[in-house]
C-alpha cells in the first residue's frame, strides 16, 4: 500500500504509539489489556453500558458515539483503523487497495462472498451507493460527512468487486477518512427503496445481526453466522444497555450487571471501581483525541476585542487545572492545538513558555487584569454557555467560573441539553462557550480545520475571519517535509493563541473499565473506533 | 451548519409553522382517534414511546401503594389509639420525617447501602412480572420502597387524624358505654368509617405517583414514564410532553372514578343513597 | 365604616404581640423548635457572607475530598470546596427560591380564590374547572412543563422562571382552599353592607375579604415554602433547576456525587440532611401554626 504522504511521520507515529502503549500498559492498575492474546473462547452474551441513546440508526447523519456504540457491530466499513498499530489502517470490507502516487485515484478490491443480513450479496454498487449518499445526499437525507468527502470527484465500479474513487484534489488524509468509523456500507437496494431507510432499519454486513431495540432500555445483537471473517465473532450475542445516569452506570459496573463502558469514565469513578472490585476490573487508559476549548463569540462586544479574549485566556491556570481536575474529571493534559504526545504537538517545554500555559499564574493574572482595564471592562460580566454533561463539561465550567472570578470577572454558568447547546453554538447565540473538538485521529489538517475562518469552517464557533490563519493552514497541508510542516503548524498555533478567538482548555483523558472476563477488545485514543465487537470474547 | 432554510424546512416537517389554533385542532382530532403524533426527537409514534414505559411506572406505583397501605394503616391506627403518648409522638415524628426526606435521596442511600453492605444491586433491565417475577420484583421493590416511605407517611397521617375524629363520635361513645370491648369498637366501628378519607388520599397519591416518580426513576435508572418525561422536557419534544401530560390526566380521572366506586362499596350511605 | 371594622384588629394585635409569641411557644413546643430551626437557617442564609468559613465557589485542589475536620466541618467536595459553606449558601438559594415561589404562588392563588368566590356564578365555574385540571397533575410535572415552556431567565442571580415553575403548581391548591374560606365570608352581612354602600369590587375584595382569609393564607404560605424547597431540590437534581457552581442542596447531590460514597460519603450525606431538615422544619411549623390559629382548618 502506498502511503508516501505519511512516511515522514511514521517513525514518530510509531514512537508515540509505543510510548502510549507503554503508559497504557503501566496503566496504573493493570498490565494485561483486554486485547492480550490467549486462546479465545466462543459463546456467551456480553452486556455493556452505553451512556447515551441514539435518536436514529443512521451513522451517516450522526456525530455521536451513541450511534456507533450500538450500531458498529451490525455494519462494516471499507477500511478500519488498526488499533494494535494506531493510526495505521487495515482492510475491513476491502481485501486490498491501491493509492496512486499523485493521490488522485484510490482503487479498492472487495472481499468476495460477503452478504448483508437479509441475504443480498455485497457488490461494488453498494459501496458506490453508500458513498454517493454521504457526499451528495438526496433531499431529505442528512449527511454530516459531506465536507469530509468533498474532494471525491467520481466513483466508478468496473466490476462487482472493484471500486475506484477519482479525486478532484489530493487529500493527504483520505485513507484515514475511508477508515472513519461512520461510513457504514448500506445496501444499494435498500437506499433505492427508501433513501432514509437506514434511519429506522438495520441491514448491514457486520459480525452481528440486529436483535431488538427497547427504547430507553437496551439494544441486542446476535451472532451473524455468515460473517465474512472466518471464526468471528466469538460472542453469541451482545446487549448494550442505555445508562444515561453516570451514578447508575457506576453501580451497574460495580454490581456486574454490565461488564464494560467504552466511552470513558472519570478518574474518581475509576478509583471507586478499583477500590471496590480490586482485580475483577481492568482499567485501560489513554490520552484522548478530544479537546475542550473556550470559544469567544467575536461578533459580540466586548469579545471582538483581542485584549479581552487574551485576558480571559491568560487567567486560566491550566497547570493547576490539569493536576486538580485529573483526579476527578476526564480531563488530563494541558496542550496546544494538537493532541499532546502526538507527532505534530508542541513540545511541553515550549508550551511552558506560551502565555496561558506557564507556571507563573500570578503574573499571567496581573497581565489579564491590566488588559481588561485597558479594554475598559475591568468588571466584565457574561454568560458561559456549556453542555449539561457530567463529564467533563460540568467540571470544566465550574473550573472556568472560578478562574475568571479571580481576575474580577463575574460569570453566569448556563448549561443546556446537547441539542439546544449545539443550536446555540451554531446560531452564534452566546457570549463565551465551552466547545469541543471531537476527532478520531491526530492528522493536523483535521485537527486544525476548526480554527479556519468562519466562512471556510462553519464549525469555528468564534465566527472570526482571519486570512493569515487560512494561509498558514493551506501551507501546512501542502507541506510534505515533516520539520517544515511542524514549523508551519507552530506558526499557525502561535497566531491562534495570540488572537485567542478560541483556545484549548484541556485535553481529555480516556479511562475504560472492563471486567476481567472481557477479552479481545482494543483500547484506542478515540471512543469512536473499534466497536464492532468482532474480536471480543468472554473468558468465563 | 444550520441555515435558515433548514430550520424552516424542519419547522414545516414538525408542523410548527401552522397557526396555533390549527395545531391545537389537529391535536384534538388526533386525540379522539388515539393518534398522538410522532416524537419530535425520535420520530416514532408517541404511543409506542409511552406504552413501553407505562407498564413499569404503573407497577412501581402499585407496589408503592401496597407498601404504603401495609405500613400506614397499622401505624396511623396505633398513633390515634395512643394519642398524646410517646407512641403517638414517635409515629408522628416518623411520618413527618417521611414528608421531609426527598425520595430521590432516600433512593440513593438505599442503592449505596445495598452496594456497601451486600455488594449487590438490583437488575438493571426491566423484565415484566409475567416473564420473570423474581427479577421483576427484585428490581422494582427498591424504588417502590423509596417513594413508598413518603406515601405511607401521608396516608398514616390521614388515618390517624380521621380515627381521632371518629373516636369522638357519639356512636363510639355509645358502643363503649354499652361495654363493648375496646378492640371491637375500633375494629367494627371506627376503622370502617375512618378508612374512607384514607382511600381518597391513597387514590390521589397513586395518581400523582404516575408522574411523580420522575426523580426517583432517574436515581434507579428505571426506563419509566418519568424518565421519558424528563428527557422530553430537556429536548423540547413537545408532542411527547403533551401526550404524557394527557396520560397523567387520564390516570388521575380513572383513579378518581375507582375511588368513588370504592367509596360506594365501603359506605352504605352512598351505596343505598342511590336507590 | 370599613375603617371602624379593621381598625380595632390592628391596635389589638400590636400590644399583644409578645405574649402571643409566648403563648405559641407554650402551646406548640414542636412548632417553637421548628421555628428556631427556621430562624437559624434564615440567619445563615442572610448572613452567609459572614457565617460561612469559606467562599462557596473557590476551588482548592489542595483540599479535595477532605473528610470532616475542624477546618472543614462537613468535609470538602471533588473540587476542594467547603461543603459546610456550600450548605450555608445553599440555604440562601433554597430559602430565596422557596420564599418567593411560595409567596408568588400563594398571593396569586389567594387572589384567584377570593375573586372566584366573590364573583361566583359563571366566573367561579370557569375558574374552578381550570383549577380542577391543574390539580390533577403532580406538582413536579407542572413545574417541568413550565420549565420546558419558559427556559431560563436570570435576574439578580435568581432564575425568575424557576421561581415561576415552582410557584405555578402552588397556585391552584391555594386558590381552592382560599375560595372555600372566602365563600363563607361572602355571605356575611358586612359584605352586603359594603356592596350596598357602593364600594367597588376591588375595594371589597382587598379591604374586606382578603384580611379575613389571612389565617389560612399564612398557614399555607409556610407549608408551601417546604414544598417549594423540595421541588427546587428535585429540579436541581434533575439538572433543570439552578446550575453549577451555584451552591444548592439538590445540585450537590446530583452528577457524580455518589461516586464518592466510599471515599467521601459526606458529599451526599449533608446536603440531603439539609433538605430534610429544612422541609421538616417548615412542615412542622406550618402544622403547629394551623393547630394554633385555626384548628378546623385543613390544607
Amino acid at each position: 500500500m502506498n502511503q508516501n504522504h505519511l512516511s515522514f511521520g511514521r517513525r514518530q507515529f510509531l514512537q508515540t504509539t509505543a510510548l502510549a502503549a507503554a503508559t497504557a500498559g503501566l496503566g496504573l492498575y493493570d498490565a494485561s489489556p483486554a486485547s492480550a492474546q490467549a486462546a479465545p473462547k466462543r459463546g456467551g452474551n456480553f452486556t455493556f453500558a452505553i451512556s447515551a441513546e441514539t435518536p436514529h440508526y443512521d451513522a451517516h447523519g450522526s456525530d455521536t458515539f451513541a450511534t456507533l456504540h450500538f450500531g458498529a457491530p451490525f455494519y462494516s466499513t471499507l477500511l478500519q483503523f488498526n488499533l494494535a498499530d494506531y493510526p495505521k489502517v487495515k482492510g475491513d470490507l476491502a481485501a486490498s487497495w491501491d493509492v496512486a502516487a499523485d493521490l488522485m485515484t484510490y482503487t479498492f478490491k472487495l472481499t468476495p462472498n460477503v452478504t448483508f443480513h437479509d441475504g443480498t450479496a455485497l457488490t461494488s454498487a453498494d459501496v458506490k451507493a453508500t458513498y454517493d449518499r454521504m457526499r451528495n445526499p438526496p433531499t431529505g437525507v442528512v449527511s454530516t460527512r459531506q465536507a469530509t468527502f468533498i474532494d471525491i470527484d467520481a466513483i466508478e465500479t468496473p466490476d462487482p468487486l472493484t471500486v475506484v474513487f477519482k479525486m478532484k484534489n489530493p487529500n493527504p488524509a483520505m485513507l484515514e477518512h475511508f477508515a472513519s468509523p461512520w461510513n457504514w456500507i448500506y445496501a444499494a437496494k435498500d437506499l433505492a427503496a427508501n433513501p432514509n431507510g437506514p434511519r429506522t432499519a438495520i441491514n448491514g454486513t457486520g459480525p452481528f445481526r440486529f436483535g431488538e431495540h427497547v427504547r430507553g432500555s437496551h439494544i441486542t445483537g446476535a451472532r451473524n453466522d455468515k460473517y465474512f471473517r472466518q471464526g468471528r465473532p466469538y460472542l453469541d450475542g451482545f446487549r448494550g444497555v442505555f445508562m444515561t445516569q453516570p451514578a447508575a452506570m457506576m453501580n451497574a459496573l460495580q454490581g456486574g450487571q454490565v461488564l464494560a463502558e467504552f466511552r470513558g469514565i472519570s478518574p474518581a469513578e475509576r478509583d471507586r471501581l478499583v477500590q471496590v472490585m480490586g482485580d475483577r476490573v481492568r482499567i485501560e487508559e489513554s490520552s484522548w483525541t478530544l479537546n475542550l476549548m473556550v470559544v469567544f463569540n467575536t461578533e459580540k462586544k466586548p469579545f471582538d476585542d483581542v485584549r479581552v479574549r487574551r485576558a480571559l485566556h491568560l487567567a486560566i491556570d491550566r497547570r493547576a487545572g490539569a493536576q486538580g481536575l485529573a483526579r476527578t474529571a476526564t480531563l488530563r493534559d494541558a496542550g496546544g492545538l494538537i493532541r499532546p504526545g502526538s507527532p505534530f504537538a508542541m513540545k511541553d517545554e515550549d508550551l511552558l513558555k506560551v502565555p496561558g500555559f506557564g507556571r507563573d499564574i500570578a503574573a499571567a493574572r496581573n497581565e489579564a487584569r491590566r488588559l481588561l482595564r485597558e479594554a475598559g471592562v475591568p468588571n466584565l460580566t457574561f454568560v458561559l454557555h456549556n453542555r449539561n454533561l457530567a463529564q467533563p463539561y460540568t467540571p470544566a465550567g465550574i473550573f472556568l467560573v472560578d478562574q475568571w472570578r479571580q481576575i474580577g470577572v463575574n460569570v453566569e454558568h448556563r448549561q443546556s441539553e446537547t441539542s439546544p447547546y449545539l443550536a446555540g453554538m451554531s446560531s452564534g447565540n452566546f457570549d463565551v462557550a465551552v466547545d469541543f473538538s471531537n476527532l478520531f485521529m491526530d492528522e493536523p489538517s483535521l485537527a486544525l480545520a476548526k480554527y479556519l475562518s468562519f466562512n471556510k469552517a462553519p464549525e469555528n464557533r468564534s465566527r472570526a475571519i482571519d486570512a493569515e490563519m487560512d494561509r498558514l493552514y493551506a501551507a501546512q497541508s501542502r507541506e510534505r517535509d515533516f520539520q517544515k510542516r511542524f514549523d508551519l503548524i507552530r506558526q499557525f498555533e502561535k497566531r491562534a493563541l495570540d488572537q485567542a478567538y478560541q483556545v484549548p482548555l484541556l485535553w481529555w483523558h480516556r479511562i475504560v473499565p472492563t471486567h476481567r472476563t472481557v477479552m479481545g477488545w482494543q483500547m484506542s485514543p478515540s471512543h469512536n473506533l473499534g466497536q464492532d465487537l468482532a474480536d471480543v470474547w468472554l473468558n468465563t | 451548519m444550520v441555515t435558515q432554510e433548514t430550520i424552516d424546512a424542519e419547522r414545516a416537517r414538525l408542523g410548527l409553522d401552522r397557526p396555533l389554533g390549527v395545531q391545537f385542532a389537529d391535536w384534538m382530532v388526533g386525540l379522539v382517534t388515539l393518534d398522538l403524533g410522532k416524537s419530535m426527537w425520535t420520530d416514532r409514534p408517541v404511543t409506542e414511546e409511552i406504552g413501553l414505559r407505562l407498564e413499569l411506572t404503573m407497577q412501581v406505583a402499585i407496589m408503592a401503594t401496597i407498601f404504603a397501605v401495609l405500613i400506614a394503616i397499622p401505624l396511623g391506627t396505633i398513633s390515634a389509639l395512643f394519642k398524646d403518648t410517646w407512641v403517638d409522638y414517635a409515629v408522628r415524628l416518623i411520618t413527618i420525617a417521611g414528608l421531609a426526606v426527598p425520595s430521590f435521596w432516600l433512593g440513593m442511600i438505599i442503592i449505596l447501602a445495598l452496594l456497601y453492605w451486600f455488594n449487590w444491586l438490583p437488575p438493571i433491565t426491566y423484565t415484566p412480572i409475567y416473564v420473570d417475577p423474581v427479577a421483576n420484583i427484585s428490581q422494582l421493590i427498591w424504588p417502590a420502597l423509596a417513594v413508598g416511605y413518603r406515601y405511607s407517611a401521608v396516608v398514616a397521617r390521614m388515618v390517624r387524624s380521621s380515627i381521632v375524629e371518629v373516636m369522638k363520635e357519639d356512636y363510639i361513645r355509645t358502643a363503649r358505654a354499652k361495654g363493648v370491648f375496646e378492640k371491637l369498637v375500633v375494629a367494627r366501628h371506627a376503622m370502617r368509617n375512618a378508612l374512607l378519607p384514607a382511600i381518597t388520599v391513597i387514590g390521589l397519591e397513586f395518581a400523582f405517583l404516575i408522574g411523580g416518580l420522575v426523580v426517583t426513576e432517574q436515581v434507579f435508572n428505571l426506563n419509566g414514564l418519568g424518565k421519558l418525561f424528563v428527557q422530553a422536557v430537556s429536548r423540547n419534544d413537545f408532542t411527547l410532553i403533551q401526550a404524557i401530560v394527557m396520560l397523567i390526566a387520564v390516570v388521575f380521572i380513572v383513579t378518581n372514578l375507582i375511588v368513588d366506586l370504592l367509596y360506594a362499596l365501603f359506605d352504605p350511605r352512598i351505596r343505598l343513597g342511590g336507590k | 365604616m370599613a375603617g371602624a371594622v379593621s381598625q380595632p384588629n390592628v391596635t389589638y394585635a400590636a400590644p399583644k404581640r409578645r405574649s402571643a409569641l409566648a403563648m405559641f411557644c407554650l402551646a406548640q413546643p414542636l412548632g417553637a423548635v421548628s421555628g428556631v430551626a427556621i430562624l437559624i437557617m434564615l440567619f445563615g442564609g442572610v448572613f452567609a457572607d459572614f457565617v460561612a468559613p469559606y467562599d462557596p465557589l473557590t476551588i482548592d485542589f489542595g483540599a479535595m475530598l477532605a473528610p470532616p475536620s475542624w477546618e472543614h466541618w462537613m468535609g470538602t467536595d471533588a473540587f476542594g470546596r467547603d461543603i459546610f459553606s456550600r450548605v450555608i449558601y445553599g440555604a440562601r438559594t433554597a430559602l430565596t427560591i422557596g420564599f418567593f415561589a411560595s409567596l408568588f404562588g400563594c398571593v396569586s392563588g389567594a387572589m384567584i380564590g377570593v375573586a372566584s368566590a366573590y364573583f361566583g356564578g359563571r366566573v367561579d365555574m370557569v375558574v374552578q374547572r381550570f383549577i380542577d385540571v391543574m390539580l390533577s397533575f403532580p406538582i413536579i410535572v407542572l413545574a417541568l412543563v413550565v420549565v420546558a415552556m419558559l427556559g431560563r431567565n436570570l435576574l439578580g442571580g435568581i432564575d425568575i422562571n424557576l421561581v415561576f415553575a415552582i410557584a405555578i403548581p402552588i397556585v391552584p391548591k391555594v386558590a381552592r382552599v382560599v375560595r372555600s374560606a372566602a365563600l363563607s365570608i361572602r355571605e356575611m352581612p358586612y359584605i352586603d353592607a359594603a356592596r350596598a354602600a357602593g364600594f367597588g369590587h376591588m375595594r371589597i375584595i382587598l379591604r374586606h375579604m382578603v384580611p379575613n382569609v389571612a389565617a389560612p393564607f399564612l398557614i399555607m404560605f409556610t407549608a408551601f415554602i417546604a414544598q417549594a424547597i423540595l421541588l427546587e431540590a428535585s429540579l436541581s437534581f434533575l439538572g433543570l433547576g439552578v446550575t453549577e457552581p451555584t451552591p444548592a442542596w439538590g445540585l450537590m447531590l446530583s452528577g457524580n456525587a455518589s461516586d464518592f460514597y466510599r471515599e467521601a460519603p459526606w458529599m451526599i450525606l449533608f446536603p440531603g440532611l439539609a433538605i430534610s431538615v429544612a422541609v421538616f422544619a417548615f412542615n412542622l411549623f406550618g402544622d403547629s401554626l394551623r393547630d394554633w390559629l385555626d384548628p378546623k382548618f385543613k390544607v
